[in-house]
């Protein structure tokens, strides 16, 4: 049902899909101050992959993910979340309180909420891939 | 000491590592951990003897009051030194019945997670850690009943275990929760050092029903006995260490160790006399109609269940006394006849004992063992159980309320158990050798072990009470179970009186009932249509009617109808918002039209396309305009400047496209399957729905009950959780256990599509849906 697509969106798809996942890790890690955050950047990355999806097909997209399952990516998405929580034990603080350090080079906020963050993307990326690239096998093997 | 019983845990979990390690002695390494339990119990028992409960403090979650400290007095002390020597004994003992299972470790694992449990559970201090542990012992001894899971008798008889005790264990919760609201303590040691009286309080007696359901289901007290035979499914090393020594006698400790705070009231020694005494009997009357021989130990263990509960009732000093001697007697014995049944079935090949005979010369230690335990059981001096028996005869002579009841039923118990006991020692061992599906020898060293030792402790106990700190022992549990200080001291002769007379008599008639035990039985079976009629078939009907309910009412609601679906949550939104704002809150309309013409476009662009959605006749028309709705709903929340909100939306919207294109042309055609009728109901759902949520907004925009929430996390956001983007805060730092819940939700949701779509396409879903539909209760 759903054809690889015509010359024009598989061109497009091409050069979209890298420039939606960069955009994508961008709003991840702005997501703290600026518009943005793990549902969201999860939901464009999971776009960008549907497009590709719809140009070139499942398996062009298998291909793509190499031996990634996107029902991997919700299981590491979760644990991620999980481990986000276990800094504050250690700490003696209560369940799921914040942690920061600063990595002095670059100057970069490293921290639990986005460890936490960045296990919601790969959650929400991996369901929405999962869901998507099942209904479309399904169509696959239904003329 | 916390940390080594947490450590059992971990033990049970590496239990398929020692046995790929060890082999066949992995029981004997694993046996080392309540070994070592055992020895740090007996090196603080001096220091509990002389100075009292100790306590071990541990918090948990101190914001709530939760603590895993544990208290070791003396009770606690008993249980716990039972449960651990006992249950070293039946791991040495299963490593032999078990020797060669396949599935060796995962009983292993089961059995040491239990033991963990229940030292959990006795050593308990705080309400809810002593709640976690019993409902641990629940889940664990299910495992255990249900270990021979392809067997289906099994499997029925471990669920019909864990509906029984989980009920009560809801009970129990309840009750706790209770004691705790109306203490205001939720330490047991800090609920008996209080000052007020727990027996005055208005909860007292909801409170009391609630404990006692929880305590009776698990000890499988009358009418719930009937549990405790049918879990003899179970492998017999389990049946010997869960049905006699401990997990059923969780039930009797929590009885125990309330009774100075909640007993010794009219309702307390009422409750606990007659259902005590009742159970008793009931367990000594049905065990002579059996003649599988776990059958005749389950049901003799349910007696003695009934006694123990009989005696916390009667709650006099000497009642107390009685109670831990019997407990103490009887674990030794039960535990030692159980395993000695689970050697003759190990080795003949049948539980039958009218099967067996003559067995005497081929098992001779076995024999001794057995005869041993059964003078025991039956209270032959100078056993232990001798001991146990008078005095508890003698409480009940001097019981306050209903001893005429209990002094009838404890002799009539008395006679019948001496002829169970002449049933296990005598039928198998002697008389004319029968031919059995094995060919019996003795059984191996490690089998012959634990119940060695412990008919050995009951014989030594019995002659030398002081033997090992045997009365310290007892004087300190019987002083936690009566609250006040008591002094035990036990010996076999306590003069010519009526406790004694009544012995000797029951002995003579249970000798008497043991001659004539096959044609006793053969009357007996005439009575069979009528105990069917029993608690069972009551539980039984119970479980069949809520299959049957539950089926009802998933044909009802789950008919595989979408729209069906929405109707029912509309119709139910609808009777939960409207109850709530137009009964206890009034409707408020005050409206304020100012409003700027973008706004007005649009709404109006949302209105448009609701109108389109609901009158379109193509699909593809309907779902472009429910997408317009969507993008303006985006659109606003850009206005009001939210644009993560509008972010999402936008996002959301897109997906929703995206999967309606990809099933869009697998759905059936496009046609209107409701009449007239539904249609008009259908509107006038969808009509009140909205005029409701149009009410709620307004009413809830007007009234400000509390200050917002928002002020605080926009004030705090940057200082605290060092981010600008409050709803990003919001997701990952003040709320991050909720986005964790969202996380889960969100991938069982996908892991249900996923499996949905693939199982469809398998084909297979509908032979194993058949399967798992029936399975609840054709069993």
């Amino acid at each position: 049902m759903v054809k690889s697509g015509t010359i024009i969106l598989n061109t497009a798809a091409r050069f979209l899909m890298p420039l939606q996942l960069m955009f994508s890790v961008f709003l991840l890690l702005r997501g703290h101050d600026e518009p943005g955050g793990g549902f969201i950047a999860g939901l464009v990355a999971a776009g960008a992959f549907t497009l590709y999806l719809f140009a070139f097909g499942v398996s062009a997209t298998k291909e793509v993910l190499r031996m990634v399952d996107p029902r991997d990516l919700i299981g590491v998405g979760l644990l991620l979340g999980m481990i986000s929580v276990v800094p504050a034990w250690f700490m003696g603080q209560p369940f799921l309180t914040a942690q920061w350090w600063t990595i002095p080079v670059i100057d970069f906020k490293a921290s639990t909420p986005l460890i936490f963050d960045v296990g919601v993307y790969l959650a929400v990326l991996g369901s929405v891939m999962g869901m998507v690239m099942a209904l479309m096998e399904v169509d696959k093997d239904e003329p | 000491m916390q940390l080594a019983v947490l450590m059992g845990f971990v033990l049970a979990a590496s239990s398929p590592l020692l046995n790929r390690w060890f082999g066949h002695r992995a029981s004997f390494v694993l046996a080392l951990f309540p070994a070592l339990i055992a020895a740090w119990l007996v090196s603080q028992a001096p220091s509990v003897f002389s100075d009292g409960p100790l306590l071990l403090e541990w918090q948990w979650v101190p914001s709530l009051g939760i603590s895993l400290t544990f208290m070791l007095d003396g009770l606690s002390l008993l249980f716990g030194l039972l449960i651990t020597v006992i249950g070293a004994c039946v791991l040495i003992y299963a490593g032999g019945y078990l020797k060669g299972h396949v599935d060796i470790a995962r009983f292993h694992l089961a059995l040491v997670a239990f033991m963990v449990s229940m030292l959990g559970l006795v050593l308990a201090d705080g309400l809810i850690t002593l709640f976690v542990f019993w409902e641990l012992t629940s889940i664990t001894s299910y495992l255990l009943i249900g270990f021979n899971h392809s067997n289906i008798e099994a499997r029925k008889s471990a669920r019909q275990g864990l509906f029984v005790t989980v009920a009560g264990g809801l009970a129990l919760m309840a009750g706790l929760v209770l004691l705790g609201v109306a203490s205001g303590n939720w330490s047991l040691y800090e609920i008996g050092q209080m000052e007020s009286d727990l027996r005055e309080h208005a909860l007292y007696t909801p409170m009391l029903i609630c404990l006692l359901l929880g305590a009776f289901t698990k000890s499988a007290q009358f009418p719930f006995h009937f549990w405790l035979p049918n879990a003899m499914a179970a492998p017999t090393p389990v049946s010997a260490y869960l049905h006699s020594a401990t997990m059923v006698k969780a039930g009797i400790y929590l009885l125990a160790r309330l009774q100075p705070e909640l007993g010794d009231t009219a309702l307390w020694v009422g409750i606990l006399s007659v259902v005590g005494a009742t159970t008793m009997l009931t367990g000594a009357f049905l065990a002579i109609h059996h003649t599988n021989i776990k059958k005749l130990l389950a049901y003799s263990t349910i007696m003695a269940l009934g006694t123990l509960t009989m005696l916390v009732g009667i709650g006099t000093d000497y009642a107390m006394t009685a109670f831990v001697t019997f407990l103490l007697a009887h674990s030794m014995y039960k535990g030692a006849l159980f395993m000695v049944a689970g050697i003759l079935d190990h080795e003949t090949g049948t539980k039958d004992v009218t099967a067996m005979g003559g067995l005497r010369g081929l098992m001779p230690v076995t024999a001794t063992i057995a005869f041993v335990a059964a003078l025991s059981l039956a209270g032959v001096p100078p056993l232990f159980g001798f001991i146990g028996k008078e005095l508890m005869l003698e409480a009940v002579l001097a019981a306050e309320g209903f001893r005429a009841l209990m002094l009838l039923f404890a002799f009539v118990s008395a006679i019948l158990t001496i002829a169970v006991a002449a049933i296990i020692a005598l039928r198998p061992f002697y008389g004319r050798r029968h031919e059995t599906p094995k060919t019996p020898h003795e059984a191996p060293f490690s089998m012959l072990l634990g119940p060695g030792l412990l008919a050995v402790g009951s014989l030594s106990l019995g002659l030398l009470p002081a033997l090992l700190g045997g009365n310290a022992l007892l004087t300190s549990a019987a002083t936690a179970v009566s609250g006040q200080p008591l002094e035990v001291s036990l010996s076999l002769w306590h003069g010519i009186n009526v406790a004694l007379i009544m012995s000797l008599v029951s002995l003579g008639l249970g000798f008497l009932l043991f001659k004539h035990w096959d044609r006793v039985r053969s009357h007996l079976a005439t009575l069979a249509p009528v105990m069917r009629y029993g608690p069972e078939a009551g539980y039984e009907g119970l479980m069949n009617y809520i299959v049957r309910f539950s089926e009802w009412q998933t044909r009802l609601l789950q008919n595989g109808y979408m729209r069906n679906y929405i109707l029912v949550m509309l119709l139910v939104l609808i009777a939960l918002i409207g109850n709530s704002i137009l009964l206890r809150h009034s409707p408020q309309l005050a409206l304020t039209l100012d409003v700027q013409f973008h706004e007005v476009v649009v709404v109006g662009t949302m209105v448009m396309g609701a109108i389109f959605a609901t009158i379109s006749r193509s699909r593809l028309g309907a779902v472009v305009s429910v997408g317009i709705m969507g993008f303006s709903i985006a659109l606003i929340f850009i206005l009001f400047s939210a644009p993560d909100l509008g972010i999402t939306q936008l996002l959301v919207e897109t997906l929703t496209v995206i999967l309606l294109v990809l099933v869009l042309f697998r759905l059936p055609r496009f046609s209107n399957l409701s009449t007239n009728l539904e249609r008009i109901r259908d509107g006038a759902v969808a009509t009140t729905m909205g005029v409701l949520i149009f009410l709620l907004i307004m009413t809830a925009w007007s009234i400000d009950q509390f200050e917002p929430i928002s002020v605080y996390m926009i004030e705090n956001s940057a200082p605290l959780a060092y981010g600008r983007n409050i709803v990003n805060v919001i997701l990952v730092d003040y709320r991050a256990l909720d986005t964790l819940g969202e996380m889960f939700v969100l991938a069982l949701a996908a892991i249900g599509v996923i499996a949905m779509l693939k199982l469809r396409h398998d084909g297979t879903v509908n032979e194993g849906d058949k399967n798992n539909t029936k399975e609840p209760y054709d069993g």
